[in-house]
């Protein structure tokens, strides 16, 4: 399997470091923290129209840009370098790939465009009480009322850009199983109650469907919420390696920077050693994300995955989730230790950083419970294996 | 014909030709060496062809297809043979190479100290000139296969006055004779896979000074940066086992003894491979605080392997080296450490075995014995830190009080009858 990168895909991962160094500083990043709306429609039209980053992964048919899980994850990897502000995570990774799997060819043309242009930022709506969206956690109800209009009746939780999404898709229970239903607009019967969340440049919500009228996406693939997951967890794992760099960069630059008793602290061993042991956690995870990627990308056809394809894919994404999780956790903290008291001010950087991992460690389920599903997939695995021979 | 098929073919016809299976080892490879084919990456003036690495895989491969068994490989021997092509004398080599490629000489290094290991260019072992001789007093410790070994590449100090690293000299040290001891040094984990080699009024001949006369550590680089690929190779040739004739029942003998250091190096680097069935049987697989010790383990250890693979993507995408071509042996430390707690949890009472009554005939004891050696051998964690900060993420270095005259710098051992 590829782990090195093409001319192409560096130079692609090139422009988003440009754009995010451009638009996105920390001072940016702090303005839009604090704005209720989180997010600045001019950046979002750029990101779409000049770098065409939120139709990367989706086919040209339904205008996107072609490209793959690779591509995307560069961009996820980018973004959460820079702390990118926006719905990108909601609308093009989450929204785009629940549409991919369930919309049909006349959904897929009719929405997944919008997606792709960026004209319309979705959110999808999963989580009820547990994080790891299985199915039996999905107690939203989707009856078809007496004019055959379905009706979705539930309360979703940690909805990412709930508040600000103009496409919501919603997994619901109806007496064929759990399938997804998209709610084209904002709807009176369509609660939504913005979350205040640790890390405020990533804005949630929770949902509350009292009856509100939704159109049901037409395919109910085989491990629809698993792959869902999977997919999350894998461009998020991408977005936390980016997060995890950025902080050991800023640590080193910091350390050689300060001076104490006389000489740098970076040539102290006591600080030398922390880096060093960070850096390998960073490109362990790294590792890790790169390739729970490469093995998204190699699913030809995420709606009907062999067996052995979905227990790999299952171990390849919770491995990276948990990873990642636990470096990017270990990042923040290290360097706010690194940075001594000046770490621990708002003024100082690295908590926005910080509150970023704090937020990915627990979102799409925890380290300990990625590395429990991780571990069931490889016994899983093992067991289809044994069956056939 | 492509070249390289040319190549091949010119091999397969020598082979036809000289193969023959029940010779015995040292004839066979006597031919291979005085033909070229055993070494043809070398200057066809010292028993090679003058080929590039690309063509001398070709040979190999033609070797390794024909059935027949190549130039000696095991051991320390390709690393004398590498630092004596690069820095030896035009007779160094003619006396030296032949014996390394036919197997009849056996080598050591003899670099590492009791005092200096960390601080290799620390050393204390002298070496001093009385008429045309290099007298040789000191000690020396980890020195593989020395109690089989003829020859040794000694690392000494010839000069006090120099800063340490320019007063060091290299030397070929004839190991068999009365000023050179050399003693079994016992592991905690029962092996003796070293030796400690005491050397008092030994006697070097003038001729093999290697290089220039306090440019010692030079070579010492040249022979330390081969190192890991040298036993990469000596495992390669294990393939050829089991096949009939002499000269296939001499080699297994070389490499019983080649390889007998080396038998719980898989154990020491934590066995991974035997955490799953190992749970499956004990039943541990069904404890969900030892299924999260497991799942970090394979997390971890998979991340190392990925890693390794990243760094050999870009070197063949013709990249430059990121830091991940530099994190595999911290890795690895971190990997065998986990992996012994790991199978800890799962032996339970049975981990305070050992021997033969400890679970897989003692594998497991083996393993719990074994891997703390993995973060010291060949350069400790610490060291591995220093280097990735500094070279690596570019950090400045701790200041130094070792720059002046060696005689001068503080050290654990005063040589013996110093100056």
């Amino acid at each position: 399997m590829a782990l090195a990168f093409t001319a192409d895909q560096d130079q692609f991962r090139d422009s988003i470091q440009r754009f995010m160094t451009d638009k996105m500083p920390t001072t940016e990043v702090r303005r839009l923290m604090a704005a209720t709306r989180g997010f600045d429609d001019e950046t979002w039209r750029q990101v779409s129209d000049q770098l065409a980053l939120p139709g990367i992964h989706i086919p040209e048919e339904f205008g996107g840009a072609g490209f793959g899980a690779v591509e995307l994850s560069i961009a996820c990897e980018e973004m959460g370098r820079g702390l990118f502000c926006g719905p990108f995570f909601s609308s093009a990774v989450l929204s785009a790939y629940a549409l991919l799997l369930t919309g049909d060819e006349g959904q897929l043309d009719h929405w997944l465009a919008d997606l792709a242009s960026g004209t319309r930022r979705g959110c999808l709506a999963i989580t009820e009480h547990s994080t790891l969206w299985q199915e039996g956690d999905i107690n939203t109800l989707a009856k078809a009322d007496s004019d055959g209009q379905i009706r979705l009746r539930g309360n979703k939780r940690f909805v990412i850009d709930g508040q600000t999404a103009d496409l919501f898709i919603v997994a619901a229970r109806s007496e064929s199983g759990i399938g997804l239903y998209l709610i084209p607009d904002h709807d009176p019967q369509l609660g939504i109650t913005p979350l205040d969340t640790m890390d405020p440049t990533r804005k949630m919500a929770d949902l509350h469907l009292d009856d509100v009228p939704a159109i049901q996406l037409t395919h109910q693939p085989e491990h629809l919420l698993q792959t869902l997951l999977n997919v999350a967890c894998i461009c998020l794992a991408n977005e936390m390696v980016g997060g995890a760099q950025q902080l050991l960069q800023s640590a080193l630059d910091y350390t050689q920077l300060r001076f104490q008793f006389g000489r740098s602290i970076a040539s102290f061993q006591a600080i030398k050693h922390r880096l060093a042991d960070l850096l390998l956690e960073v490109e362990l995870a790294r590792s890790a994300a790169y390739q729970a990627a490469q093995t998204l990308a190699a699913c030809e056809n995420l709606r009907s995955l062999s067996p052995s394809q979905a227990n790999k894919l299952t171990e390849h994404a919770s491995l990276a989730k948990a990873a990642a999780s636990e470096t990017y956790l270990q990042a923040g903290l290290e360097t706010i230790q690194l940075h001594g008291g000046i770490g621990f001010t708002w003024e100082n950087d690295t908590h926005l950083w910080f509150k970023r991992a704090k937020s990915s460690e627990v979102l799409f389920g925890s380290p300990a419970e990625h590395r429990e599903r991780m571990l069931t997939a490889i016994e899983d695995a093992a067991t289809t294996t044994e069956d056939a021979a | 014909m492509s070249e390289h098929a040319a190549i091949h073919a010119e091999v397969t016809q020598w082979l036809s030709q000289h193969w023959d299976p029940d010779m015995d080892l040292l004839s066979w490879r006597s031919l291979v060496a005085d033909s070229g084919w055993g070494a043809p990456n070398w200057p066809s003036d010292y028993y090679g062809k003058d080929l590039s690495p690309q063509q001398t895989a070709v040979v190999e491969q033609a070797f390794a297809e024909f059935g027949a068994v190549g130039a000696a490989q095991s051991g320390v021997r390709m690393l004398a043979a590498v630092t004596l092509l690069a820095h030896g004398s035009h007779e160094q080599k003619q006396k030296y190479l032949r014996g390394i490629l036919t197997g009849e000489d056996q080598w050591c290094q003899l670099f590492s100290e009791p005092g200096s290991g960390s601080d290799l260019a620390g050393a204390t072992t002298r070496a001093d000139l009385r008429g045309d001789q290099w007298i040789v007093n000191g000690q020396k410790v980890w020195n593989t296969s020395a109690h089989h070994a003829q020859y040794g590449l000694l690392l000494a100090r010839t000069n006090w006055d120099a800063p340490k690293h320019q007063g060091l000299t290299y030397f070929v040290i004839n190991m068999e004779q009365p000023g050179v001891e050399v003693r079994q040094l016992a592991q905690m984990n029962g092996h003796a896979s070293f030796n400690e080699v005491f050397m008092t009024d030994a006697v070097v001949s003038r001729e093999d000074l290697v290089g220039a006369e306090g440019g010692g550590w030079q070579c010492a680089m040249t022979t330390l940066a081969n190192e890991r690929r040298s036993f990469d190779r000596a495992r390669d040739v294990a393939g050829r086992k089991g096949r009939q004739g002499k000269i296939f029942a001499d080699l297994e003998a070389e490499f019983a003894i080649a390889n007998e250091p080396y038998t719980w190096y898989p154990q020491r680097a934590g066995r991974v491979d035997l955490v799953m069935p190992r749970a499956k049987e004990t039943g541990a697989i069904n404890d969900p605080a030892t299924r999260q010790d497991i799942a970090r383990l394979h997390i971890m250890a998979e991340c190392a392997k990925w890693t390794g693979d990243r760094a050999k993507a870009a070197a063949k995408a013709g990249k430059p080296q990121g830091p991940e071509g530099s994190l595999g042996k911290l890795a690895a430390s971190n990997v065998a450490r986990l992996a012994s707690r790991v199978h800890t949890a799962i032996s339970g009472n049975d981990a305070l075995l050992t021997g033969q009554t400890s679970p897989m005939d003692g594998l497991i004891a083996e393993i719990l014995v074994s891997t703390p050696a993995i973060s010291i051998a060949g350069g400790t964690d610490e060291i591995q830190k220093n280097i990735i900060a500094e070279r690596v993420l570019g950090l400045p270095k701790e200041p130094r009080f070792d720059d002046g005259p060696f005689r001068d710098v503080r050290r654990n051992t005063q040589a013996p009858s110093e100056g």
